[in-house]
């Protein structure tokens, strides 16, 4: 097989997946971690990535792809700038989450699973984020926005949009 | 006597090493390398009656001396940080304002079992509270709480953060070493149980996060101080996680045993809108349903069992008289479609079918015989299964049809619900 040569993971990535070689008493243990820094750098899991972290950390591909098929966090195809998640499990239905999608999809105008024209808003509905006390609530990124209102919602995207 | 919480501790600065060491934190760890050998420490976890915080209940000292003495492998500790089951958000409070809590309970609990390399398996999604727990554990480091040959003892323990990638069935405790070794969360057959043949075949012993921010207390005040609060059989406080239609969501730890009138009405502020209260699940979804009658019930595993529910993870989903009970029952059977591994037939089919058919219910289009067959369903999937989850998956559809078949007869017959939600997202 032709070995990839494009240098797709950054230095940064690169050097986070190095030291993960001794962590673990066995190095599949890797796998769930290489992931996480693929998506770190390209916000959804590279195929291509992929097969380098492979070569570079020595775990066949075969595992990589394996687990990405699995874990539900990471998308598997590019997503805008900001991947919105709104949690539409028990606790934020009874709180209006439904609501809240239709809000943000209107808002946005996509649909679940689309991403605006700009490529700067994803917008996907998921399971329990373990937020149920502030609900409704969705996830940006990284960051839990809690105890959303219309009027929340709509300073957040505004800030995001202004690039704040 | 007023309850004073110690977990939950109102601490502003509790997530830093100073604010948690000028209230007490860091003081079990010496006095348990210094006066406590691993085995007295069992003894000690054991006589407070401590049982595990995550759901099952089971009793974390003598989880702990089910370790073999002398395998001649290594031994690991891996907390179960991977909070997701719906209704539950203790231990995330847990890790973003007492950081350094969950990791002296981890050093306990390590010590105890004699672990040198403990491993936090983190759900992927919690960011912030993986930075905080990272930071507390450079902290620990930095003072010799943790690394080689803690504060002098001769006792070694590293600890290394796992984050999992958005999985339900990590939080089981076979699934979660499955992860944590590379592969999909698969879980597996028991026996061998973990403590035998657990994380790379070693023994190992997975613990709650709440379960060990018990440790330190239990260490410095002793056992018989723990069995004072709580009751006979549920020992100590316990972090209740109160969602839906409350004047005040959140957090309460109480004694165990405290009712559940108490904590809805007195600690959560009673039902929003001065509504009236239809319907609560008292353990995380996965458990039985409760109806608004049954609310004098007391909050430890012995009670709720006896009221036909269960304790679960304590995530207390009050919901009141607007709640359409079919709606809430195929958001909840969406979950478990959703979290099922696929590795068992009868849960990988029978979540997927309990979902369609109260999907079609909900939607008009059910027909009178799919009662019976989703409890049909249900029968099919409890007790066939590999893990826990596809018997999760069945009470709360099970008891909502046994409560409210009032409703998903209407439903069917008008192709509307009964009650109907108003707007909640304003």
């Amino acid at each position: 097989m032709e070995k990839i040569t494009k240098n797709l993971l950054s230095e940064e990535s690169r050097r986070r997946i190095r030291e993960l070689e001794n962590v673990f008493p066995q190095k599949q243990s890797a796998v769930l971690a290489v992931l996480h820094i693929i998506y770190d750098q390209f916000r959804y899991l590279d195929n291509e990535a992929i097969q380098e972290a492979s070569e570079l950390i020595g775990i066949p591909a075969v595992y990589f792809e394996e687990a990405a098929s699995f874990y539900t966090m990471f998308p598997l195809k590019p997503v805008g700038k900001y991947l919105i998640q709104v949690c539409q499990n028990i606790s934020c239905t009874l709180m209006g989450a439904e609501e809240l999608v239709s809000y943000l999809k209107a808002k946005l105008g996509i649909e679940l699973g689309g991403t605006t024209e700009d490529r700067l808003f994803t917008l996907v509905a998921v399971e329990c984020l373990g937020s149920c006390g502030t609900a409704p609530m969705m996830q940006i990124n990284d960051i839990y926005y809690e105890n959303l209102t219309r009027q929340k919602v709509d300073d957040i995207l505004d800030q995001l949009r202004n690039g704040r | 006597m007023t309850f004073e919480p110690f977990l939950l501790r109102p601490i502003p600065d509790d997530d830093q090493l100073d604010g948690y060491m000028r209230h007490g934190g860091y003081s079990a760890l010496p006095r348990a390398l210094k006066s406590l050998s691993p085995e007295k420490l069992v003894q000690e976890t054991i006589d407070s009656g401590l049982r595990g915080r995550g759901g099952a209940g089971f009793p974390t000292g003598k989880k702990w001396s089910f370790l073999p003495k002398d395998s001649g492998k290594p031994i690991y500790l891996c907390v179960n940080a991977d909070e997701s089951e719906p209704g539950t958000f203790k231990d995330r409070e847990l890790m973003l304002k007492h950081p350094h809590l969950v990791i002296e309970g981890t050093i306990l609990a390590a010590y105890a079992i004699r672990c040198n390399h403990a491993f936090i398996y983190i759900r992927g999604e919690f960011a912030e509270e993986t930075r905080k727990l990272y930071r507390a554990i450079a902290d620990a480091e930095r003072k010799g709480f943790l690394g080689k040959n803690i504060l002098g003892s001769g006792y070694d323990l590293k600890i290394t953060i796992y984050r999992g990638g958005g999985a339900y069935i990590c939080g089981e405790e076979t699934a979660l070493m499955t992860s944590l070794e590379g592969g999909k969360g698969y879980p597996r057959v028991k026996p061998p149980f973990p403590a035998v043949s657990g994380l790379y075949g070693c023994p190992t012993i997975i613990n709650n996060v709440e379960t060990l921010c018990n440790l330190p207390f239990i260490v410095n005040n002793g056992a018989a101080w723990f069995k004072s609060i709580g009751t006979e059989k549920s020992t100590g406080s316990k972090i209740f996680c109160v969602s839906g239609h409350v004047n005040k969501p959140g957090n309460y730890e109480l004694p165990m045993g405290v009712s559940l009138r108490e904590l809805i009405y007195e600690h959560a502020g009673g039902i929003k809108n001065d509504r009236n209260l239809k319907a609560v699940i008292p353990g995380g979804s996965s458990v039985p349903i409760l109806t608004a009658d049954k609310i004098d019930v007391r909050m430890d595993f012995e009670s709720l069992a006896e009221a036909g529910s269960m304790l679960g993870s304590a995530g207390v989903i009050v919901m009141d008289e607007t709640t359409c009970m079919v709606h809430a029952a195929m958001v909840i059977a969406r979950f478990y479609e959703h979290e099922s591994c696929g590795q068992c037939t009868p849960c990988r089919q029978g979540t997927l079918w309990m979902y369609r058919i109260l999907h079609r219910i909900e939607h008009g289009k059910g027909k009178m015989e799919d009662l019976d067959l989703l409890l049909d369903i249900g029968d099919n999937i409890e007790g066939n299964t590999i893990c826990p989850l596809g018997d999760a998956s069945v009470p709360a559809v099970r008891t909502s049809i046994k409560y409210f078949r009032d409703e998903y007869e209407y439903h069917i017959k008008n192709k509307t619900c009964l009650v109907r939600m108003g707007e909640r997202f304003i």
